[in-house]
C-alpha cells in the first residue's frame, strides 16, 4: 500500500509537469485554454489522491475547489473571453517552441537538483512532491516570459499557482486555511486580470502586450 | 517597600523619559513646557544615574538582567546592566543632567522648541537604552533610534541650508555605521543566530573572523565616535543642533560609541589579540592628530570645539589600542593603567566638553554669533561665563591640576611601558604613537588659548560682542556643577581611579592598584616610577598664586589703574587691529597645513599707485573628504545613471528579470553543496 500510495502520487504529480511542459507549445489560444483546464483536473486527482492518502478529508474540498473552478468555470470564462474578443482563432508566435522546450527541461532538472539535495531528511513522497512543484512553478513563469498575449500571461500565471497547491497538499499537515486563500487569490487574480483585459483591448484593441509598451514609447 | 532590581529601575527611567517625550509632542508649543519637559528630564536622569552609581559602587559580580517579551520573538528583548553598563550608564546620565538643567535656561531663547522639547527626552532614552541592551536587535535598535532622534534634534532649524546639509550626511554616515554593527553582530552570532550577547559571550568567534569583526566593530562605533576618517559628519552634525544637544552629541553620545567599541571587543569577541592594537592605535592617533589640527583652523566656535571631539576620541582610542597590546602580552597590569586612562578620559571629556559646548551656547545667546572674528572682550561682559570656559579650556589642555592632565597623563605612562612588550612592530609604534599623543596634547593647548583668547579677551569686535550680557543663572549653574566636577576629579583622581576598578577588573580581567592610600598620590606602577598628586598641585598652585597676588597687591601698588593699550606706533583704534583667530593660528598653519590641509596663501598687492589695500588669502582643503568621499559620491553617481534605465523596463522585461534572478540563485543553490 505505502509503495502504491507512492507511485500514484508521484505519477499525478509527474503528470502535472508534462501538462506544464505541454503548455509551453501551444500556439493557439483555444487549445492552450483546454490544456489548462486538463492541468487542472491532473490537479484535482493529485489532490484527491493526497487526500485519500494522508487521510485528510478537508483535501478533498481543495480538490473540488481546484476541479470546479480551475477545470471549468475558469477555462469557459476564457473561452467566452476570447470569444468576445475575437481572438480565438489567433495565433501566438511565441518564441521558438524548440529552445523554450529545452529550457524548460533544464528548469525541471534543476528544480530535482535543488530539492532532493536540500529535503534530505524529509519523508520521500513530500520530497517528490516538491521537486515537481518547483518544476510547475518554474515552468509557469518561464511561459510568463515568453508570452505576449495578456491570455497566455495569466494562464501562465495560473498553472504556476497549480503548482503552488500540489506543494501546499504534498507536505503533510499544511493548515486547510492556506490552501483555500490561495484558491481563492487565484479567483480575485483571475477576476481583476479579466476585467484588465478587457480594459485594455477598449483602449488599444488589442490583447497584446506589447501595444501597452508601444503606447510607453518604449524601445524594446 | 520591596527594592526593585538596578536593570528594572532602569528600564523604567527610560520608560519615563519615552512618556515626556510623547507629552511634549502635545505640549511644545507652550511657554511653560521648557520647565516640565527639562524639569522632568533632570529628575529622571539624576535617579537614573544615581542607581548607576549605585551599582557601580556595590558593584556585584552578576549582572542585573531581564528579558522583555518585545523585539525578536525567539530571543526577545535582553537587557542586562553589568559595571562596565553602569559606568557608561553614569556618565551618559551625568551628562543628560548637567544638558537638561542647562536647557531650563538655554530653551527660553529657542525659536521653535516644539522641535527640540520632544525629541530632547527620546534622545536620552535611546542612549540609554544602547547600553543597557544585552542582545544585537535591541542594540542595533537602541542605536538606530538613539540616532534618529539625535538627527531630528540637528534637524531644529531645518531652513538653514547648512544645517540640512548636515543632516544629510549624518543620517548617511549614520546609516553606514549601523550597518557595518549589524554585519559585526551578524558575524559574532554565528550560523547558529545566537543573537543575545550571553550567546555570544560563550560560543565565542573563529580567530578568522575575529579580524573581520573588529574591522566592522571599528567602522560601525567609529563612524559614530568620529574616527577620521569616518569623522566628516560630525563637525557638521554637532554644531548645528542647539547648544544643549550639541553637547550632549558631542560630550555623551561619542561615548556610546565607545562603549559599544569596548563592548564587542573586549567583552563579546573573547580573547584578545596583541596585533588588534595596530589599527586602533594607527585610528587613533591618526584621529588625534588631524582632530586638533582641524579645530586649530575654525573659525566657528562650536566647529572648533566639534574637531576637538575628534582629537579627543583618538586619544581614547589610542588608549583602548595599548590596553588591547598589553591584554594580547599578557601584561595585566599595564592592560589595566590603559583601560582605566581610557575610562577616566571618557568621563573627562564628556564632562569639560559639554561644559565648553554651554559656555558656546552661552556665547552663541548672549551675542548670536559663532564667528570668534566678531567675539572679543566678553570677559568683561560675562565674568561668570568666562571664567567657566577658561576652567574647562585649562581642563581639556590637559593642565594640571585639572582632570584632563591626570587621565592623559596615565595614557602617557602606559606608553612609557611599551618597551617591555615583545613585538618590535609595536616597541617601535608605540612610542611614534606617544610623539604623536604629546604633539596634539600642545596643539589641544594652542586650541584652546586661541579659542579662549580671541573670544574672551581683547576687544569686542562687533556691536554684538560689546552689547553680550551675563546668561540666566541656571545655565551658569550646569556650567558651575561640570567645572566642579572636572576640578574634583582633576584634584582627587585616586577616589575616581578606585572607583573605576571594578570596571577595569570586568573588562581586563585585573584592576590597579589601590589608589586613595597615603596622601592621595596616583602611583599607576611604582612609587620609584612616578606618581602624581592633584591635590598637592593645586594647593601648590593656589598658594604660590596668592602669594603672588598678594605681594604684588600689597608690596607694589593696589591701584587699579587704566591706560590706552600699546599699539606699536599706529594709534588706531579698530578692534579689527587685534589678533584674529586666524593670524593667532597662522605660525601653526604654516608648519602643519601645508601637508594636513594643502593649505595655500598668497598676497595680491595692488599696482604701484592704487590705493587699495592688499589682500592675504588662504585657500585649504578638506582632504578626507576630496579624496575619500567624493570619489565615492562620484562612483555611486555614475551607477545610478548607469541604473536608471531599470526603472523603465516593459513587464516582460521584469518579470523575465525576477525569472532570471529565481533561476540564478536556485542555480547557486544547487551547485553549493
Amino acid at each position: 500500500m505505502e509503495r502504491l500510495a507512492f507511485d500514484v502520487a508521484h505519477f499525478f504529480a509527474g503528470s502535472l509537469v508534462l501538462v506544464s511542459l505541454m503548455l509551453l507549445y501551444q500556439d493557439r489560444l483555444s487549445a492552450l485554454i483546454n490544456v489548462f483546464a486538463f492541468q487542472a483536473v491532473v490537479l484535482a486527482l493529485s489532490v484527491a489522491w493526497q487526500a485519500y492518502v494522508q487521510g485528510a478529508p478537508h483535501l478533498y474540498l481543495t480538490a473540488a475547489i481546484a476541479l470546479s473552478v480551475k477545470a471549468i468555470i475558469i477555462p469557459v470564462a476564457l473561452h467566452r473571453m476570447i470569444r468576445r474578443l475575437g481572438i480565438h482563432r489567433e495565433v501566438e508566435t511565441a518564441v521558438n517552441i524548440g529552445p523554450t522546450m529545452l529550457a524548460g527541461l533544464g528548469l525541471v532538472a534543476l528544480s530535482m537538483v535543488v530539492i532532493l539535495r536540500a529535503t534530505a531528511a524529509a519523508d520521500m513522497l513530500a520530497r517528490e512532491d516538491l521537486a515537481f512543484a518547483l518544476s510547475v512553478v518554474l515552468l509557469g513563469l518561464l511561459m510568463m516570459v515568453t508570452r505576449r498575449n495578456a491570455v497566455s500571461q495569466v494562464i501562465g500565471f495560473m498553472s504556476l499557482e497549480n503548482g503552488l497547491i500540489l506543494a501546499a497538499t504534498g507536505a503533510k499537515g499544511m493548515p486547510f486555511v492556506v490552501e483555500i486563500s490561495v484558491a481563492f487569490s487565484v479567483l480575485v487574480a483571475f477576476i481583476v486580470i479579466g476585467i484588465f483585459l478587457f480594459r485594455i483591448r477598449e483602449r488599444f484593441d488589442s490583447v497584446n502586450l506589447q501595444a501597452l509598451d508601444d503606447f510607453r514609447g518604449e524601445i524594446r | 517597600m520591596v527594592a526593585l532590581p538596578p536593570i528594572v529601575a532602569n528600564l523604567w527611567c527610560v520608560a519615563a523619559l519615552l512618556v515626556i517625550g510623547a507629552a511634549a509632542v502635545a505640549i511644545g508649543k507652550r511657554n511653560w513646557a521648557r520647565w516640565l519637559v527639562y524639569g522632568c528630564s533632570l529628575t529622571v536622569s539624576a535617579v537614573s544615574c544615581t542607581i548607576a552609581v549605585a551599582h557601580l559602587i556595590a558593584a556585584p559580580a552578576a549582572g542585573s538582567e531581564i528579558v522583555l517579551p518585545l523585539g525578536l520573538p525567539w530571543i526577545g528583548a535582553n537587557f542586562r546592566i553589568d559595571v562596565l553598563a553602569a559606568f557608561f550608564l553614569a556618565v551618559i546620565d551625568l551628562g543628560a543632567v548637567a544638558a537638561s538643567l542647562y536647557g531650563l535656561g538655554y530653551g527660553r531663547h529657542e525659536s521653535a522648541p516644539e522641535r527640540v522639547l520632544p525629541f530632547f527626552p527620546v534622545f536620552l532614552a535611546g542612549m540609554n537604552m544602547v547600553i543597557l541592551a544585552a542582545d544585537a536587535f535591541t542594540f542595533l535598535f537602541a542605536w538606530e533610534f538613539m540616532s534618529l532622534a539625535s538627527w531630528a534634534l540637528v534637524m531644529t532649524h531645518h531652513r538653514d541650508e547648512e544645517n540640512r546639509r548636515a543632516g544629510y550626511v549624518y543620517i548617511v554616515m549614520a546609516s553606514l555605521g549601523t550597518l557595518a554593527l549589524l554585519l559585526a553582530f551578524g558575524l559574532m552570532a554565528g550560523p547558529d543566530g545566537g543573537y543575545t550577547f550571553a550567546a555570544m559571550r560563550a560560543h565565542g568567534t573563529p580567530p578568522g573572523l575575529a579580524g573581520l569583526v573588529l574591522a566592522f566593530a571599528l567602522l560601525g562605533t567609529g563612524s559614530k565616535a568620529g574616527l577620521v576618517p569616518l569623522h566628516v559628519w560630525l563637525p557638521l552634525a554637532h554644531p548645528a543642533a542647539p547648544s544643549h544637544v550639541s553637547a550632549l552629541m558631542s560630550g555623551v553620545m561619542t561615548k556610546v560609541a565607545i562603549y559599544g567599541f569596548i563592548r564587542i571587543t573586549f567583552d563579546l569577541l573573547g580573547p584578545v589579540s596583541w596585533w588588534w592594537s595596530v589599527p586602533v592605535l594607527l585610528a587613533g592617533v591618526v584621529t588625534a592628530t588631524l582632530g586638533v589640527l582641524s579645530a586649530l583652523m575654525q573659525n566657528d566656535l562650536k566647529r572648533a570645539l566639534a574637531y576637538s571631539t575628534i582629537e579627543n576620541i583618538g586619544l581614547i582610542f589610542v588608549a583602548l589600542g595599548l590596553a588591547f597590546a598589553f591584554q594580547g602580552n599578557g601584561m595585566k597590569a599595564a592592560a589595566a593603567l590603559a583601560m582605566t586612562a581610557a575610562l577616566f578620559h571618557v568621563l573627562n571629556h564628556s564632562l569639560f566638553k559639554s561644559l565648553l559646548f554651554f559656555g558656546a551656547g552661552a556665547v552663541l545667546n548672549a551675542t548670536g554669533e559663532r564667528r570668534m572674528e566678531k567675539l572679543g572682550g566678553l570677559q568683561n561682559r560675562m565674568p561668570a561665563t568666562g571664567l567657566l570656559f577658561l576652567i574647562g579650556s585649562v581642563a581639556i589642555s590637559a593642565l594640571p591640576p585639572l582632570n584632563g592632565f591626570a587621565s592623559e597623563w596615565l595614557m602617557l605612562q602606559a606608553i612609557l611601558l611599551s618597551p617591555d612588550l615583545p613585538q618590535w612592530a609595536l616597541k617601535l609604534l608605540i612610542p611614534a604613537v606617544g610623539a604623536m599623543l604629546a604633539l596634539a596634547t600642545a596643539l589641544a593647548a594652542a586650541c584652546f588659548v586661541r579659542a579662549f583668547g580671541i573670544s574672551f579677551l581683547g576687544r569686542p569686535r562687533s556691536a554684538a560682542a560689546s552689547d553680550a550680557h551675563e546668561v540666566d543663572r541656571l545655565s551658569i549653574a550646569a556650567m558651575a556643577m561640570l567645572a566642579v566636577l572636572c576640578l574634583l576629579a582633576g584634584v582627587l583622581p585616586a577616589f575616581v581611579i578606585d572607583a573605576l576598578a571594578p570596571v577595569v577588573q570586568a573588562v581586563t580581567g585585573t584592576r590597579m592598584p589601590v589608589q586613595t592610600v597615603a596622601w592621595l598620590s596616583i602611583v599607576p606602577i611604582a612609587e620609584s616610577r612616578s606618581s602624581y598628586n592633584g591635590l598637592l598641585v593645586f594647593f601648590f598652585i593656589v598658594s604660590s598664586a596668592s602669594i603672588a597676588a598678594f605681594a604684588i597687591h600689597r608690596l607694589a601698588s593696589d591701584r587699579l589703574r587704566r591706560a590706552p593699550a600699546w599699539d606699536c606706533g599706529f594709534p588706531d583704534g579698530s578692534p579689527v587691529t587685534q589678533y584674529t583667530a586666524d593670524s593667532f593660528a597662522q605660525p601653526l598653519r604654516r608648519v602643519f597645513g601645508g601637508f594636513a590641509f594643502r593649505a595655500r596663501e598668497e598676497v595680491h598687492m595692488p599696482p604701484p599707485g592704487d590705493g587699495s589695500p592688499a589682500r592675504l588669502t588662504v585657500t585649504m582643503h578638506d582632504l578626507v573628504w576630496e579624496f575619500i568621499y567624493e570619489p565615492i559620491a562620484r562612483l555611486v553617481n555614475a551607477l545610478a545613471v548607469r541604473l536608471n534605465h531599470l526603472q523603465f523596463l516593459t513587464i516582460r522585461r521584469y518579470l523575465s528579470l525576477v525569472f532570471g534572478v529565481l533561476v540564478f540563485l536556485l542555480l547557486v543553490l544547487a551547485s553549493w553543496g
